[in-house]
């Protein structure tokens, strides 16, 4: 099923007028998210529901209104352990904990919350804006 | 993903194909540690040319891979990297440590 969600998300970012590395960043994000919560909230259970919603926002930042994609997934799952959502220094070569560095590099916006019996992950991406890039 | 093995006197080659997620990185890591630590095969050379998607599950799985090889002294090389693939091994910051050829006949060179 992820892949699925890979190929349709994939489109989405397009059609909103991301750039081809920009699409394949926020496919990696919501791809490691995923099963982040099959691995982490579901303990290992890809039958378990996630509910995901995608929104074109508007918002203001750094005193300019810019376009976003902004992603919400939510699922009742266990309490994340923060301890195992804080990745690892990439210098300590050894398989695993990569997943969170991904999502954190790949979009703007990483908030985690728990509400009402539920994780909730909110990721936004920024368009962007003409002759700018992340960062600057 | 599909993994096809080429066995050789002394090489095993694994062309494979399609997308290396959590649903299909543990067939790669078994086909990995079978080769490197029960096989012991002097050289592994993975062909990524038509990997479209690798997730950090699938990393995972090559970095294991890898330090198999370092322990029972094999080589470990990958090939055939396509942009994207190039892309989130970059973000790992693990492009450095593996062996990375452009294609077939570097990888197999003595």
């Amino acid at each position: 099923m992820l892949c699925v969600v890979r190929h349709a998300l994939g489109q989405l970012a397009a059609m909103l007028g991301f750039s081809e590395p920009e699409c394949h960043a926020v496919v990696l994000a919501v791809d490691e998210a995923l099963t982040n919560i099959i691995r982490h909230a579901y303990l290992g259970d890809a039958e378990r529901p996630i509910e995901a919603s995608f929104r074109r926002i508007h918002v203001q930042r750094e005193g300019q209104g810019r376009e976003a994609l902004e992603i919400v997934l939510e699922d009742r799952g266990v309490t994340v352990n923060s301890k195992k959502m804080c990745g690892r220094a990439l210098e300590d070569v050894r398989p695993g904990g990569l997943g969170l560095h991904f999502i954190r590099e790949s979009m703007d916006t990483v908030e985690f919350s728990r509400r009402k019996g539920r994780n909730q992950l909110r990721l936004v991406k920024f368009l962007q804006v003409q002759g700018s890039q992340k960062g600057s | 993903m599909k993994i096809a093995a080429r066995h050789f006197d002394k090489m095993t080659i694994f062309d494979i194909s399609g997308d290396i997620d959590l649903a299909t990185s543990p067939e790669l890591r078994k086909a990995l540690l079978r080769e490197l630590r029960e096989l012991k095969m002097p050289r592994v050379v993975l062909n990524l040319g038509a990997v479209r998607y690798i997730d950090s599950s699938g990393v995972a799985s090559l970095v294991e891979g890898l330090k198999a090889s370092r322990d029972v002294g094999s080589r470990f090389i990958l090939f055939g990297l396509n942009r994207t693939i190039r892309e989130v091994l970059q973000l790992s910051k693990l492009v450095k440590i593996f062996e990375i050829y452009e294609n077939e006949e570097q990888s197999v060179a003595p």
